[in-house]
């Protein structure tokens, strides 16, 4: 397909230069003369951000039992963001990873902000396993450390497996993230005229010369980590997935779960992706970099991974009624017409819905509706793992306990404090880092070039 | 056994005590500053001592006061940084062991037998007194109540004159001058008003009274109170006269809108001997049939193998249509309210149980039905068999009268001075006397009682009254036996007892309560020091019951006008916990579950599904109902099973003077009743307002969706097949698992569903033992409430006359518990014996535990419900059991079989070397359980009783297909109808 | 990030110690006392057995303070002056109680119960340490949960003839170890009944 496609389409539209590309790029950080709408964007999200803040020291202050929870429903929005913002995260490691050991060129251009949404959504999701418990500050107990209650964790709980998923994937992404860094951050250093700047870009560096070993030790251990990632891509997730698939509640209690949340985390990542990446190429005039094509790929990518989640929901619906006990078979009604019908519609609308759009190649390559494409399919996976997390426990096994969680100011404050957050840290990584890896698009211009 | 015996300062403790020293307040205020003082502070609050002002205020001092004494016992054994000794210990107390005493709880005027579990001299725990025969070791829920009633921080805490402080000794000077004058003219214009008095040491106290002052006027007020059986019963004898059924006896039992298993002096007593005729076991093939026509939805038309809904306007016919078929009476007018097959069946039904039937009529009925059910248990042969007669065991003098003819003389001026002894009219008095505008008529009014409310507030003189559990007293039981009322520990709050106050009336001013008790036990119930000694400790004066009285009477068979009803009637009910309101602060009651609708913290008003569709009202909405020119506005709340036409308006609520808990929860619909008949409104008129109020339930839905929870079957199904409850039951290797090793006990528990009425004794027997929090009505509202034990009420059949089964629901321990593999840091682990431990203290709070319940049975501390702690100064932390872990925020919990008492018990067992005895260990539920339907023992050993029930055919396993294995297993429910209603029992399904 | 490392693993092993150390867990450091009451002179000193103060340890859950007045029946006639002794004749005077610090505790959340160590022959020096040797009261173990869990796990060596528990210098015979287990089995003493949660977290 790139083959086929390589001619009309470019990776790197016109011919500039290797200097002309490190240049445009290293600018957007070294000049600093970002346009004003970025910095009333950065403040907007700034105020979320310290809304999160103030909602986190709510929460611990008074207690969980200010979000929407309940008996039954125990678990809520916490959870559901935290599966969220995994999912989001995984777009960035298949892109970094996967797409470099299958050298997909395509990628470079947009591995490096994917990494970093990587790493910014995976420190979003690390946050809310912990503002979840009941009594926060005793995290710690469910790492397995020596201590002197001659204590340790339960190993057949799922929830131990998460911490250490979850633990593993922002070592990693992180790795991977700033071994990607290293070689731009020389050129930061070299091209930085502040005294400051050259000194915090020349830690940063680690010393970096550009020389051939370097490049190669560079490569090596750049691919050794990729290889590293690329199993993280199915495993995490899947972890994560466990926490249902193993409890016995009707609605949880499903062995597609694994696959289907794999899916659905690429689904809603590269959804981020989109919605990060089409106003980026605007506002940065990096349209030469970030072609139609790539956020064609991506939108291709979607459109692969929502038809699998499309399947998902399918499989799932079978088995509820071919399980064949009155629990799964009510649960299968119940999510359709009971209390929480809004949400399942929602999330069918936005993800197997408006994802059939996406068969026309016009709306895979304007900018507008796709953006718009990618948002409706954040908040319709957003309410997939609402209506996972909710509706079972809802209506479980004895109708006398039956009963509707709602969402109260705390469960949205969290939620959008979390993405102001994560866009005010993405801000923040455009200012300072290259937001577009520097050698990968020379490397990718360069071999267009001889070809 | 006192906590002030603990020997603190002699001068400190006689302030504390609000002692009689002239110069209370002020020696108090000195005393705060006393080294004294000072040192006591600190060594029992710690943390307070920072916070205690040079000068205290009033308030402060009173909270310390409070906290103090009733956290006194606390100190031998505080878990505080500072360990206090004793510094002259009693006797009888060793530090860490519970003691328990036999006492008295009154309420309605009667006597319920308790046992009081006391840590160095807190009362904690309440239990039923095996000897005495209105408890027969079971308990209620207001009974359990009770500790939390004694330490109340918003009781009345000192004497108010005029609203303002005062102290005892001016109330004793006032006392004083009102003896002039009274005796001056012979106790004119005096009138002392009680409630329902049983107490013989009052009743001696009042005549003596009525002897010094011949022109005094003695007034029994009690807002529950109903006159139709008196009247009946009295045309009969002649004579005050109660009656006691014996329903384990009985094989068919009649009840015209007879709640007679939920209410009354005897339904402990009741629920047990009713049981003893229903439960199957083993060889039986017989139990009792029971009949109920109800005028509202209770535990005993739930109970009931037939029931209908009748208003209660239309009881009388239906009564008089009964009587007809057996012979008593002319012509039957026609009952529409039950279907003539049906009375037929029944009447068929009772003549075949000639000495074996039983016919019971509501309290509330008017006297015609009263006079037509002994019309008909005389026809029936029931007299001396199912039914007996004794003299009424209220006292009740010549002249008494009733607060209608206390108003009217009221109203005629004709009473100067009142004295009301812990009753409280300006809020309970039927609306259409305007008692509280009258009170403030009467020059000099005194009212003594619990709390300061509407009444203390409009009295000139107000005196706190000590608590039951706080002072000597007396009180006979619903069949007459006397028993005493000890105290557990001195008046917290510096209460006196009525006793002290109708003595010092006597001119006998430095009287204690137990003197005055002693003295009439010594000199008019001849008991000697020694017979003494054994009362109190047994908790009952042996043969106080008076003698049955033999029936020679015709019964009197009056004739029923039937009336056709027209328009909306109303039903008032007294509320099951609250009872008319004396107990509306007390949170575990205001948020224990009312048995059928569910509801908590307030009072709908509950109607039919088909009049709310007529009215065009659903759950919620906000009515006014008016009659006259008294209107009350209200939410509603539809119940299956209640008459149509008819409000259910409940007694109780919305008090606007009252403690914090209780304050404007609910509304006060005492203005709607009439003094003419209290118990029914004829042809209300009913208005939507248009507003929305919310109704606070726990359980949101009401029907099994055709589950296989509740089992339940026929008599005739049971033995047809005694196996109907059985199901193929899927084999233990199921599991990954290895099965768990139980070398030693392996603890089980079993419900008998036929046993259960859902009188909710077992829920707050089980908050008081294990120290659980009560949340308030916005948490309840938020699905928070954090009850360990619930009783599930499921609805099944038509709506307007549903099949109702109850289903208690404590922790199954299962053994397969899907809680225990999904805790990630083992907080909930399986033990040795089988239970699902639950560690507060490792618990992080990931409620995992509580998703993968499939019997949503954990209770999770999403707020600080119980912020008191070590050095707190609520007195509420003196209730605290000391064996129970309080739990913090953030921390899930449940039932564990009481495991504080297994260990209690084990240890107790291996230190002298025996293994447990079958029945040493009973957890809270079970002993507080009316009619014994749940039993807890060791499954290990074959001849336990736990075992033998789960050897029963009748025995299964909720969810069983779930292969948790439950430790908790019920016996299915059975039922006993007619056959030849066989039409009828086509609603109620079976299994 | 070799740093990073580096300091991880420094804290840990630092916070591991640190809260096994005498500072945390204030082993061997004497309470100072209202009263410098020497269990050495009354124990060692005098002989008095435990249970003359500690009255209740064989019955109850807890041990047990010595009301005032059994500190008064002997100095109601010896050392009736002793300034030391000051805050007893206070006590006794005022009717307050001696505010004693409290030298060996566990959470409220433990459910420590005297009667069944000492009656299934566990000595109260097990826990308690030579208290016969100690002039101010301290604490001799950590009252950590290993602490106590291994014993639970393994209660046998601890375990003494339970008449010899209220000894405090009693000197093991050379069969100890044979006797010990003869005595688990006797006193039906097996760990897999001691480790459940609830023993001591109710």
């Amino acid at each position: 397909m790139a083959e086929a496609r390589a001619a009309t389409a470019k990776l790197v539209r016109g011919d500039p230069g290797y200097p002309e590309i490190t240049g445009r790029i290293a600018s957007i950080v070294l000049a600093g003369r970002l346009p004003r709408a970025f910095w009333l964007g950065f403040l907007a999200f700034f105020l979320l951000m310290l809304l999160f803040l103030f909602a986190i020291a709510y929460l611990v202050a008074v207690g969980v039992g200010k979000l929407g929870i309940d008996i039954p429903v125990a678990w809520g929005t916490m959870i559901t963001n935290v599966v969220w913002w995994i999912g989001i995260g995984h777009a960035g490691t298949l892109i970094s990873a996967v797409l470099l050991l299958f050298r997909q060129h395509w990628r470079n251009s947009i591995n490096r902000f994917a990494e970093a949404m990587t790493l910014l959504a995976v420190a979003m999701a690390g946050l809310f396993p912990i503002l979840h418990l009941g009594r926060p500050w005793f995290f710690y107990w469910l790492l397995p450390m020596p201590n002197t209650h001659m204590h340790w964790p339960q190993w057949r709980s799922p929830l131990v497996w998460d911490f250490a998923a979850i633990a593993t994937y922002i070592t990693v992404s992180l790795l991977f993230w700033y071994m990607g860094l290293i070689p731009d951050l020389a050129v930061l250093r070299d091209r930085a005229k502040s005294r400051g700047a050259q000194l915090f870009y020349g830690i940063l560096a680690l010393g970096w010369r550009g020389s051939a070993y370097h490049w190669k030790k560079h490569q090596t251990a750049y691919f050794l980590l990729a290889a590293i990632a690329t199993p993280l891509v199915v495993s995490v997730h899947s972890v994560v997935s466990l926490d249902f698939a193993v409890g016995i509640v009707p609605g949880y209690h499903s062995t597609i779960f694994p696959p289907y949340f794999v899916a659905g985390a690429l689904y809603s990542g590269f959804a981020m992706v989109l919605t990060i990446a089409i106003p980026l190429r605007s506002a940065f005039g990096l349209q030469d970099f970030i072609t139609e094509r790539h956020i064609e790929n991506g939108a291709r990518v979607m459109m692969a991974s929502g038809m699998l989640v499309a399947y998902g929901y399918l499989s799932e619906t079978f088995y509820d009624w071919y399980a064949g006990t009155p629990f799964d078979q009510y649960e299968l009604v119940a999510r359709a017409l009971g209390p929480y019908a809004p949400c399942f519609w929602v999330m069918i609308a936005c993800n197997v819905g408006v994802l059939q759009l996406l068969w026309f190649r016009r709306l895979r390559t304007s900018m507008v509706p796709l953006f718009i494409i990618a948002i409706l399919i954040n908040v319709g996976m957003w309410m997939e793992r609402f209506v996972i997390v909710v509706t079972g426990p809802a209506q479980d096994f004895l109708p006398s306990s039956w009963n509707t969680a709602t969402l109260t100011w705390l469960d949205f404050a969290l939620l959008f404090g979390s993405l102001g957050t994560f866009f005010a840290l993405m801000f923040l990584f455009i200012r300072i880092l290259p937001a577009i890896s520097i050698f990968e698009v020379a490397e990718e211009a360069h071999e267009e070039g001889s070809a | 056994m006192s906590v002030i015996d603990r020997g603190h300062d002699p001068r400190l403790r006689a302030a504390l005590l609000g002692g009689r020293s002239p110069a209370f307040w002020r020696s108090l205020d000195e005393l705060a500053d006393t080294p004294a003082f000072r040192a006591f502070v600190d060594s029992e609050f710690p943390r307070l001592a920072g916070r205690f002002a040079a000068a205290p205020d009033r308030r402060a001092v009173l909270k310390l006061l409070a906290a103090s004494l009733a956290m006194g016992g606390l100190t031998a054994c505080t878990k505080a940084d500072h360990i206090l000794p004793y510094v002259d210990k009693p006797a009888d107390v060793v530090p860490g062991k519970a003691l328990h005493y036999a006492t008295t709880l009154v309420v309605g005027g009667y006597g319920f037998g308790a046992v009081v579990e006391s840590h160095e001299g807190r009362p904690t725990k309440i239990e039923g007194n095996p000897d005495h025969p209105a408890s027969l070791g079971a308990t209620d829920a207001i009974m359990q109540a009770a500790c939390l009633s004694l330490y109340d921080p918003e009781r009345s805490r000192l004497p108010l004159r005029d609203g303002q402080p005062s102290d005892w000794s001016a109330f004793l000077a006032g006392i004083t001058t009102l003896r002039a004058e009274l005796s001056a003219r012979r106790g004119a214009g005096f009138a002392l008003m009680t409630g329902p008095l049983t107490s013989l040491t009052q009743a001696w106290l009042v005549e003596q009274l009525r002897a010094a002052y011949p022109q005094m006027l003695v007034c029994i007020h009690d807002p529950l109170a109903a006159t139709g059986a008196d009247d009946a019963l009295a045309s009969l004898f002649g004579a005050p006269t109660r009656i006691l059924p014996h329903f384990d006896k009985a094989d068919v039992i009649v009840s015209l809108d007879d709640d007679l298993l939920g209410d009354g002096p005897g339904k402990l007593a009741h629920d047990r001997a009713f049981a003893a005729r229903r439960i199957v076991r083993d060889g039986a093939r017989t139990m009792a049939r029971l009949y109920a026509m109800e005028s509202t939805p209770t535990v005993t038309g739930a109970t009931a193998d037939h029931h209908w809904a009748v208003r209660a306007s239309a009881v009388p016919a239906v009564a008089a249509a009964l009587a007809a078929r057996l012979g008593v009476g002319g012509g039957a007018p026609g009952a529409a309210a039950v279907p003539d097959a049906a009375l037929d069946a029944i009447a068929a039904d009772l003549r075949a149980a000639p000495g074996r039937a039983l016919v019971t009529a509501g309290a509330h009925q008017p006297k015609e039905v009263h006079q037509l059910a002994q019309a008909m248990n005389a026809a029936l042969g029931a007299f001396g068999t199912t039914v007996d007669y004794i003299a009424s065991p209220e006292y009740r003098p010549a002249g008494a009268v009733d607060v209608v003819g206390l108003a009217e003389r009221m109203g005629r001026g004709e009473v100067t001075t009142l004295l009301m002894l812990g009753v409280n009219p300006a809020y309970d008095a039927p609306g259409d006397l305007a008692f509280a505008d009258a009170l403030r008529k009467v020059p000099r009014t005194i009212h003594a009682g619990l709390y300061v409310d509407a009444t203390a507030k409009a009295a000139r003189w107000h005196v706190p009254a000590a608590h039951d559990l706080e002072r000597w007293g007396d009180a006979r039981a619903f069949d007459g036996t006397a028993s005493i009322v000890q105290p557990l520990v001195r008046p917290l709050y510096g209460g006196h007892a009525a006793e002290e106050i109708l003595s010092a009336l006597l001119g006998r001013y430095n009287f204690t309560p137990l003197e005055i008790v002693r003295e009439f036990w010594r000199t008019e119930g001849g008991l000697d020091d020694a017979a003494w000694a054994a009362a109190v400790q047994k908790g009952i004066v042996p043969d106080t019951a008076p003698p049955r009285i033999l029936f020679d009477a015709r019964p009197i068979v009056p004739a029923i006008a039937a009336q056709p009803p027209s328009g909306i009637d109303v039903r008032f009910v007294a509320d099951p916990w609250l009872r008319g309101g004396e107990f509306a602060n007390n949170a575990w009651l205001q948020e224990l579950p009312r048995p059928l609708s569910k509801i908590v913290w307030g009072n709908p008003a509950l109607l039919a599904p088909a009049t709310a569709a007529r009215l065009g009202v659903a759950t919620g909405d906000v009515i006014a109902v008016a009659s006259g020119n008294a209107r009350v506005t209200l939410p509603v709340s539809v119940e299956p099973g209640h008459p149509e036409e008819v409000l259910t308006l409940t007694l109780g609520f919305g008090q606007k003077d009252t403690g914090a808990v209780g304050k404007d929860v609910g509304t006060d619909v005492y203005p709607l009743r009439a003094a003419s008949s209290p118990w029914m409104l004829a042809d209300v008129t009913v208005t939507r307002t248009g507003d929305r109020a919310r109704v606070i339930t726990t359980q949101h839905h009401q029907s099994m969706e055709g589950r296989d929870i509740v089992r339940s079957g026929t008599l005739a199904e049971y033995v047809a097949d005694p196996d109907f409850a059985e199901r193929p039951e899927t084999p233990a290797s199921d599991t990954l698992y290895p099965p768990w090793p139980y070398r030693e006990e392996a603890w089980a528990m079993v419900i008998d569903q036929t046993a259960c009425i859902g009188c909710m004794a077992c829920v707050s027997a089980c908050q008081a033992e294990n120290n659980i929090p009560t949340v308030g009505a916005d948490e309840v509202a938020n699905g928070h409430e954090m009850h360990w034990l619930r009783i599930d009420r499921y609805y099944s059949g038509a709506v307007d006359r549903p099949a109702v089964d109850f289903q208690p629901v404590p922790c199954m321990q299962c053994e397969d518990a899907p809680c225990e593999v999904v805790c990630p840091v083992n907080a909930t682990v399986h033990t040795h014996d089988g239970l699902n431990a639950q560690v507060y203290n490792r618990c992080v709070g990931t409620r995992y535990c509580s998703q993968n319940c499939p019997y949503k049975v954990r209770r999770f501390n999403f707020l600080e419900y119980q912020p008191y702690g070590e050095g707190s100064a609520s007195p509420l932390a003196a209730l605290m059991n000391p064996d129970v872990s309080v739990r913090s925020r953030g921390v899930m919990e449940k039932c564990t079989y009481c495991v504080q008492r297994i260990e209690r018990a084990r240890i107790d067992a291996r230190i002298a070397d025996q293994p447990i005895a079958d029945g040493a260990i009973t957890p809270a539920c079970a002993q507080a359980c009316p009619t014994q339907a749940i039993v807890f023992g060791d499954k290990n050993n074959t001849t336990s009783r736990v075992s033998r029930l789960k050897a029963q055919p009748l025995n299964y396993a909720l969810l069983d297909d779930l292969n948790t294995r439950p430790r908790t297993t019920y016996l299915a429910r059975l039922r006993n109808p007619n056959p030849a209603l066989a039409q009828d029992t086509k609603e109620t399904p079976n299994g | 990030m070799l740093f990073v490392v580096v300091a991880v693993a420094f804290l840990g092993t630092g916070s591991t110690l640190y809260i096994r150390s005498d500072f945390y867990t204030a082993v061997d450091h004497p309470l100072v006392q209202p009263v410098p009451f020497s269990h050495q002179h009354h124990v060692a000193g005098l002989g008095l057995d435990c249970r003359y103060c500690h009255t209740d340890v064989e019955t109850s859950p807890v041990a047990g303070l010595p009301p005032t007045e059994v500190c008064m029946t002997c100095h109601s006639q010896i050392w009736t002056n002793a300034a030391v002794l000051a805050p007893v004749r206070q006590s006794s005077a005022s009717g307050l109680p001696i505010q004693w610090n409290q030298v060996n505790r566990v959470p409220d959340y433990v459910y420590f119960n005297h009667a069944i160590h000492v009656n299934k022959g566990v000595a109260c020096v097990t826990c308690h340490g030579q208290v016969d040797r100690m002039p101010l009261m301290m604490r001799a173990h950590p009252m950590q949960m290993e602490w106590c869990l291994n014993c639970h796990r393994d209660p046998v060596p601890n375990l003494r003839p339970p008449a010899d528990v209220f000894d405090p210098d009693w000197s093991a015979p050379s069969d100890i170890a044979a006797l010990q287990t003869v005595l688990a089995a006797h006193e039906k003493i097996d760990p897999a009944t001691m480790t459940d949660c609830y023993v001591c977290h109710r």
